[in-house]
C-alpha cells in the first residue's frame, strides 16, 4: 500500500527584520511526515522549532520555500483560506493550553465543530470531554479548572475537529511530572484511536522518545532526522 | 458557518465580560438621555404652541403701531362686527403711599374684553374683570410683594390714584421672565389720558386687539388687509404668524439643547472607543486562539461587532428610558422662561431618532478600535511576543474617520439647516479635541522624552504611568479637558454678564432718570442739592429723523420707525467715549457754520457714513444738514446716544434729558426716589440696583437651564473618566499586585497612583480652562461687544475642582489592590 504525505517541507527559510537587521530564524528546511506518524521537533531554546510548527500549521508564512499540507500548498493560499485548511485538517495543543476564557470547557470543545456548521456538537463534545475524564467540569470557566484540567480540555478540543494533523507546542512544558504523564498517555491514546498524524515541540526528551521519529533542530537548521525502526 | 452561531459566540464571547461592556455603554447612557429628553422636549413645545397659539395672542388679530387706534383704522369695513379692544402701554412710575415707595412699571391700559382667548390669572380671580371700566388697577404680584401692597390699596400714576382690584399672575403670552423685568400695572385705558402722562416724545406703544366672527378666514382676510395696514405703517399679526415666529424661536432653543446633548453624546462615545480599544487588547489572545481554529478575520470581526451592536442597542435603549425621565424635569426648568405652558408627552419619534442616533454613534466609534481584530495573527498563540496588533492606516479607518465626521456634520445640519455653521460646529468641536489630544501626545512624549531618572522611585513610576502601554492619557485628557471648557466657559460668561452691569452700575451712577423736560431740570438739580444727592450727568436727548445720507433719501418707513433716532449735544467727550477717528465738531455759532456731528463705530457701521459724508436730519420739520466729522468708540450704558451734535444747533429743540445720579444706600435712593415721583410725576426713575437684580434673577433662571445640560456632559465625562480609570485598572492590577507582593506599602501605591492622576487632570482642567477662557474672549469681543476678564477665583477653582475630583476617582478606583491580599485579588480577577 502506498503511503500518504500529509506535510511536505521543501527548502523552506523564514527571515524577520528587526531594529534594522535581518535575522534568520529558519534555513533550508526540507522534510516529508507521512500521514498517522507521530513526529516530535526537538532542539535547544531559540533553534527554530516553534517557527517551524507555526509554518507548518498554517499560522505564518514562510519567506523562501514551499509547504504542503494535505497535497495542498500553503503559500498560494490567502489568510482566510489558510484559516480554512487549519479548520478542516489541523488541531493544536498548547504549553499555555489557550482556552477561551470566555467559554465553559465544553464550549471550548466544541468550538471548531461549530466552525464547521456542525449540528448536534454539543454531545460530541459531552463525549470527548468524558474520555479526557471530564465529564463533571462541563460547565466550569478555563479560570476555575487546574493546569492539568485545562490541558485536557485543550485535548478534548485539538480532537474535537478530526483532524489530520495535530500540532502541539510543548504541550507539557506547563505541567508537573505527574500530570504530564498522564497528559502525554492521553495524547498518545486518543491519536491511535483517531489515527492522527501527531507533531509535537518539545524539550521533553521522554515525550520526544515516544513518538516514531525525531527531528533536530539547531541555529534554524536540521541536524539531525532519527526514524525509529 | 451559519449566521446564527456569530450571534450565539458573541452572547457566549460577552458573558464574562457584560459588567465592563455595560460600563463602556454607560458613557453614552447620559448622551442620549440628554438628548431624547432634549429631542422630545422640542416635539412636545411644537405641539404646545400649536394647541396653545391662540391663549398667546389672546385675539384672533392685534394690529400695532402709532395709527393703530386712528379713526382711519378703525373704519376699514373689515372690522365691522369684530369684536375688540383697544390697549396703550407706555413705561411709567407708580407710587405706592402705603409705603410711601415708588417703581418704573409697564404701564398699560386696557379698554374692551381682551383677552378673548385665554385668561388673565389674577387673585382674587374676580379682578380680572373688576377692574375694567372702574377706578381700579391690576399689579403684578412680584411688585405687590415687593412694596407690601395690598388688594384695596391705592397707587398713584401720574396724578390720579386707583385702587388695587387685585394681583397679576399669569396674562396669556407673557412668560415670568418678561413680567419680572417689565413689573406690569394694568388699568382702564381712560386713565392713561387723564393721568396726564401722554406728552410728546412719550413712548406709547398702542395695540388694537380683534376678534372675528366663528368661521373667519384670517389668512384669507389678511391677503387683501395686510397690504392696507402696512400702507398705513401698522404692524399686524395673527395666530398663524405667532405661531410661525414661537416655532421658530422654540426651534433655535430646542437646537440649542440639542447640540449642548449632542456633544455629551460625542464625550460619551470618545469613551466607548477607548474602552473597546482595550476591550480588544484583552481579546487578543482568545481571538488569536480561535484563528489557529479555522475562524476568519472577517468572521472574528463581526462577533466582535454584533457585541457592540447589542451593546450599544441596550445603551441607548436605556438612555432613552433615562430621556424619558430627565424630560419631565425640563418643563420645570422652562416654567418661568417660556411663554406657553410645556406639557410633558412620551415622544416616540425622538425616541427612535434618539435610539437610532445612539446605536449608530456608538458602532463608529467603535469601529476604529475593532478593526485591529481583522489584524490578530494566529501566531499569537504561540508567541507573546508578536507585535500587538494595530488597525494601521488603510482603507477601512479613513472610510470610517471619514464617516464620523460626516456623521456628525450632517447631524449638526439637520438642527441647524445652515452648512456652513453645521460645520463651524463640526470643526470647532474637533479642534478641540485635536488640540486636547495633542496636548496629551505631547506631554508623553515630553514626559518620555525628559524622564526624571533622578527622582525618587514613586514620581517616577507615577511619571511613566503616563506613557506606559495600556495609559489612558489620551482620553482622559480629552473628555475632562472638554468638560472644563464647557462649563469654564459657562462660568465666564456668566460673570462677564454679571460683571458689566454692576460696572455699569458703579461708575455711570446708580439711579437714571428719563424724561426729565427742559423745565423741570432746574427743579431737579436744586431736589438733588437739598438731599445732598450727586447728579454724575445730564445728557440731552432729541428725536430726530435722518433725512438722507450721502444725498440718499432715507424713505419714510412709518411704523417701522428705522429712521428715527436720539441724538444728544456736547462740545466734550463723556469718560465712557473714546475719539476713534475724526475730530471732535466746534461749536456752531453761525447758521453758516458746518455742523460736524459724531457717529459711534456701530452706528456709523450700520448707517454706512464715513468721516466726510452728509447726513440730513429732520428735527421736528426742520432739515439741518450736517457732515460726519469723527467716529468714537462708546462703553454701553444709560447716556450712551449713537449720534453726537456740537452745541449751538439742538438747543431750541424739543428735548428731554437723562439724569443720572449716585447714591450711597439703598434708603438714600428709595428716599430720593419718592421725592422725584412726587415732585415731577413724569419723570421715569431707574434704580439700576433694581436692574441687576433682575438681571441676575433672570440669568440665574437660564444659567440653571444651561448648567443642567451642561451637567450631562459633565456627568458622561466623569463616568468616561470612572469607566478609563476602571478599564486601565483591569489592565494595571497584575502590576499593583506585583509591587504589592514585592513589598510596596499602601502609600506607595496610593502615591503612584496619585500622582499620575493628578497630571492628568491638571494637563486637563489647564487646556480645559484655556480652551473656556478663548471660547470666553470671543464670545466676549463678538456676541457681548467687552473685554473679556478672567475671574482668577474661577479659573483656581476650576482647576483645583477637577484635578481633585480626578484624583479622588483614580484612588478610588485603585482601593480594591490597597485593602485586599494580592493574592485574593489575583484570583478574583484571574
Amino acid at each position: 500500500m502506498a503511503v500518504e504525505t500529509i506535510l511536505k517541507v521543501t527548502n523552506i527559510s523564514k527571515t524577520y527584520r528587526a531594529a534594522g537587521r535581518v535575522l534568520t530564524i529558519l534555513e533550508h528546511i526540507s522534510f516529508s511526515v507521512e500521514a498517522g506518524s507521530t513526529v516530535a521537533i526537538v532542539g535547544p531554546s531559540g533553534s527554530g522549532k516553534t517557527t517551524l510548527l507555526g509554518l507548518c500549521a498554517g499560522l505564518d508564512r514562510c519567506s523562501d520555500g514551499s509547504i504542503q499540507l494535505n497535497g495542498i500548498v500553503l503559500e498560494s493560499l490567502d489568510e482566510d483560506e489558510r484559516a480554512n485548511i487549519r479548520n478542516r485538517y489541523v488541531g493544536f495543543i498548547f504549553q499555555n493550553f489557550q482556552l477561551l476564557p470566555t467559554l465553559t470547557a465544553v464550549e471550548n470543545v466544541m468550538v471548531p465543530m461549530e466552525l464547521r456548521g456542525e449540528k448536534g456538537v454539543r454531545d460530541r463534545a459531552k463525549e470527548l470531554m468524558r474520555k479526557v475524564g471530564l465529564e463533571d467540569r462541563l460547565h466550569h470557566y478555563p479560570a476555575q479548572l487546574s493546569g492539568g484540567e485545562q490541558q485536557r480540555v485543550s485535548l478534548a478540543r485539538a480532537f474535537a475537529g478530526q483532524p489530520r494533523v495535530l500540532f502541539a507546542d510543548e504541550p507539557t512544558g506547563n505541567l508537573d511530572v505527574e500530570t504530564s504523564e498522564r497528559i502525554v498517555q492521553l495524547l498518545f491514546e486518543l491519536n491511535r484511536e483517531a489515527g492522527t498524524t501527531l507533531i509535537i515541540v518539545t524539550h521533553n526528551l521522554e515525550l520526544a522518545a515516544a513518538t516514531q521519529r525525531v527531528i533536530r533542530l539547531a541555529g534554524g537548521r536540521i541536524v539531525d532526522d532519527h526514524e525509529k525502526k | 458557518m451559519r449566521t446564527s452561531w456569530l450571534f450565539v459566540m458573541a452572547w457566549r464571547d460577552s458573558r464574562r465580560n457584560r459588567g465592563r461592556l455595560f460600563l463602556f455603554i454607560s458613557s453614552v447612557v447620559l448622551g442620549i438621555a440628554a438628548l431624547v429628553a432634549t429631542l422630545s422636549f422640542g416635539y412636545n413645545l411644537r405641539e404646545d404652541v400649536d394647541d396653545q397659539a391662540k391663549e398667546l395672542v389672546g385675539a384672533d388679530l392685534v394690529i400695532r403701531g402709532r395709527r393703530a387706534t386712528s379713526d382711519s383704522i378703525q373704519t376699514m369695513k373689515v372690522f365691522a362686527g369684530a369684536r375688540h379692544s383697544e390697549v396703550k402701554s407706555m413705561a411709567s412710575m407708580v407710587f405706592f403711599p402705603r409705603t410711601q415707595s415708588s417703581r418704573l412699571v409697564q404701564l398699560i391700559g386696557l379698554r374692551g374684553d381682551y383677552p378673548y382667548y385665554g385668561k388673565i390669572e389674577t387673585k382674587p380671580a374676580s379682578a380680572a374683570m373688576d377692574f375694567r371700566g372702574k377706578r381700579k388697577a391690576l399689579v403684578d404680584q412680584t411688585l405687590m410683594l415687593e412694596f407690601g401692597a395690598r388688594v384695596g390699596d391705592s397707587i398713584r400714576v401720574g396724578t390720579i390714584d386707583l385702587v388695587i382690584a387685585g394681583a397679576l399672575i399669569k396674562m396669556p403670552g407673557r412668560n415670568q421672565v418678561s413680567l419680572t423685568v417689565s413689573a406690569p400695572v394694568y388699568i382702564p385705558l381712560r386713565y392713561i389720558d387723564s393721568a396726564g402722562l401722554e406728552k410728546k416724545g412719550s413712548r406709547i406703544e398702542s395695540e388694537v386687539y380683534y376678534q372675528f366672527k366663528p368661521g373667519t378666514d384670517i389668512s384669507k382676510l389678511m391677503d387683501t388687509l395686510g397690504p392696507e395696514l402696512e400702507s398705513e405703517h401698522v404692524r399686524y399679526e395673527t395666530v398663524e404668524i405667532r405661531k410661525e415666529r414661537m416655532t421658530r424661536a422654540f426651534k433655535d432653543l430646542s437646537q440649542f439643547l440639542t447640540l449642548i446633548s449632542f456633544i455629551a453624546l460625542l464625550l460619551g462615545c470618545i469613551g466607548v472607543a477607548s474602552s473597546v480599544n482595550i476591550y480588544i487588547r484583552e481579546k487578543i489572545a482568545g481571538v488569536a486562539v480561535l484563528r489557529c481554529l479555522g475562524l476568519k478575520a472577517r468572521t472574528a470581526f463581526l462577533i466582535y461587532l454584533i457585541q457592540i451592536l447589542g451593546i450599544g442597542l441596550v445603551g441607548s435603549l436605556l438612555g432613552a428610558g433615562l430621556g424619558v425621565v430627565v424630560q419631565q424635569v425640563l418643563p420645570m426648568l422652562f416654567k418661568d422662561i417660556l411663554p406657553v405652558e410645556a406639557h410633558f408627552r412620551l415622544s416616540w419619534p425622538a425616541i427612535a431618532e434618539g435610539v437610532g442616533l445612539g446605536v449608530a454613534i456608538a458602532l463608529l466609534f467603535a469601529l476604529l478600535p475593532l478593526l485591529t481584530v481583522r489584524k490578530i495573527s494566529p501566531l499569537n498563540t504561540l508567541r507573546l511576543t508578536v507585535e500587538p496588533p494595530t488597525a494601521g492606516w488603510d482603507g477601512w479607518k479613513v472610510g470610517i474617520y471619514a464617516a464620523v465626521f460626516v456623521f456628525i456634520t450632517g447631524f449638526s445640519y439637520m438642527r441647524m439647516e445652515k452648512f456652513g455653521k453645521a460645520l463651524i460646529f463640526t470643526l470647532s468641536i474637533l479642534g478641540a479635541f485635536l488640540l486636547l489630544a495633542g496636548a496629551a501626545k505631547l506631554l508623553m512624549a515630553t514626559v518620555r522624552r525628559f524622564f526624571p531618572e533622578r527622582w525618587n522611585y514613586l514620581w517616577r513610576q507615577g511619571f511613566a504611568n503616563l506613557y506606559r502601554p495600556n495609559n489612558q492619557t489620551l482620553v482622559l485628557v480629552v473628555t475632562i479637558g472638554l468638560g472644563t471648557t464647557f462649563i469654564g466657559t459657562l462660568f465666564f460668561i456668566q460673570e462677564l454678564l454679571l460683571d458689566r452691569v454692576n460696572i455699569l452700575a458703579s461708575t455711570d451712577g446708580n439711579m437714571v432718570l428719563y424724561d426729565v423736560q427742559p423745565a423741570q431740570i432746574d427743579g431737579v438739580r436744586r431736589l438733588a442739592s437739598e438731599m445732598r444727592v450727586q447728579l454724575v450727568d445730564d445728557v440731552p436727548v432729541v428725536a430726530v429723523r435722518v433725512a438722507s445720507v450721502k444725498g440718499i433719501a432715507r424713505d419714510d418707513d412709518g411704523a417701522r420707525g428705522r429712521n428715527d433716532t436720539r441724538v444728544t449735544y456736547s462740545d466734550t467727550l463723556r469718560p465712557t467715549e473714546k475719539l476713534v477717528a475724526g475730530k471732535l465738531g466746534p461749536p456752531v455759532h453761525s447758521p453758516r457754520d458746518v455742523i460736524h456731528v459724531s457717529y459711534d463705530d456701530d452706528a456709523a457701521v450700520s448707517s454706512g457714513v464715513q468721516i466726510g459724508d452728509q447726513v440730513v436730519f429732520d428735527v421736528q420739520g426742520v432739515q439741518i444738514t450736517t457732515v460726519v466729522g469723527s467716529i468714537r468708540h462708546l462703553e454701553h450704558g444709560p447716556m450712551r446716544q449713537g449720534i453726537l451734535f456740537p452745541t449751538g444747533v439742538l438747543e431750541q429743540a424739543p428735548q428731554f434729558h437723562i439724569v443720572t445720579a449716585m447714591l450711597r444706600s439703598p434708603e438714600a435712593s428709595a428716599r430720593f426716589q419718592r421725592a422725584v415721583v412726587q415732585q415731577f410725576p413724569g419723570i421715569l426713575v431707574v434704580d439700576l440696583a433694581l436692574v441687576v437684580n433682575v438681571l441676575q434673577d433672570i440669568l440665574a433662571k437660564i444659567g440653571s437651564v444651561i448648567r443642567f445640560m451642561a451637567g450631562f456632559s459633565m456627568m458622561t465625562g466623569l463616568i468616561v473618566l470612572i469607566a478609563s480609570v476602571l478599564v486601565s485598572k483591569f489592565q494595571r492590577i497584575q502590576e499593583s499586585v506585583l509591587l504589592r507582593t514585592l513589598g510596596a506599602s499602601r502609600r506607595q501605591v496610593l502615591v503612584i497612583t496619585m500622582l499620575e492622576y493628578f497630571f492628568i487632570g491638571a494637563l486637563a482642567s489647564v487646556i480645559g480652562i484655556g480652551l473656556s477662557m478663548a471660547f470666553s474672549m470671543v464670545l466676549a469681543k463678538f456676541i457681548f461687544e467687552a473685554v473679556f476678564v478672567p475671574n482668577w477665583w474661577v479659573v483656581g477653582g476650576l482647576f483645583a475642582g477637577v484635578s481633585l475630583l480626578t484624583v479622588v476617582i483614580g484612588l478610588y478606583n485603585v482601593r480594591g489592590v490597597l485593602n485586599r491580599p494580592p493574592l485574593e485579588i489575583l484570583r478574583r480577577e484571574g
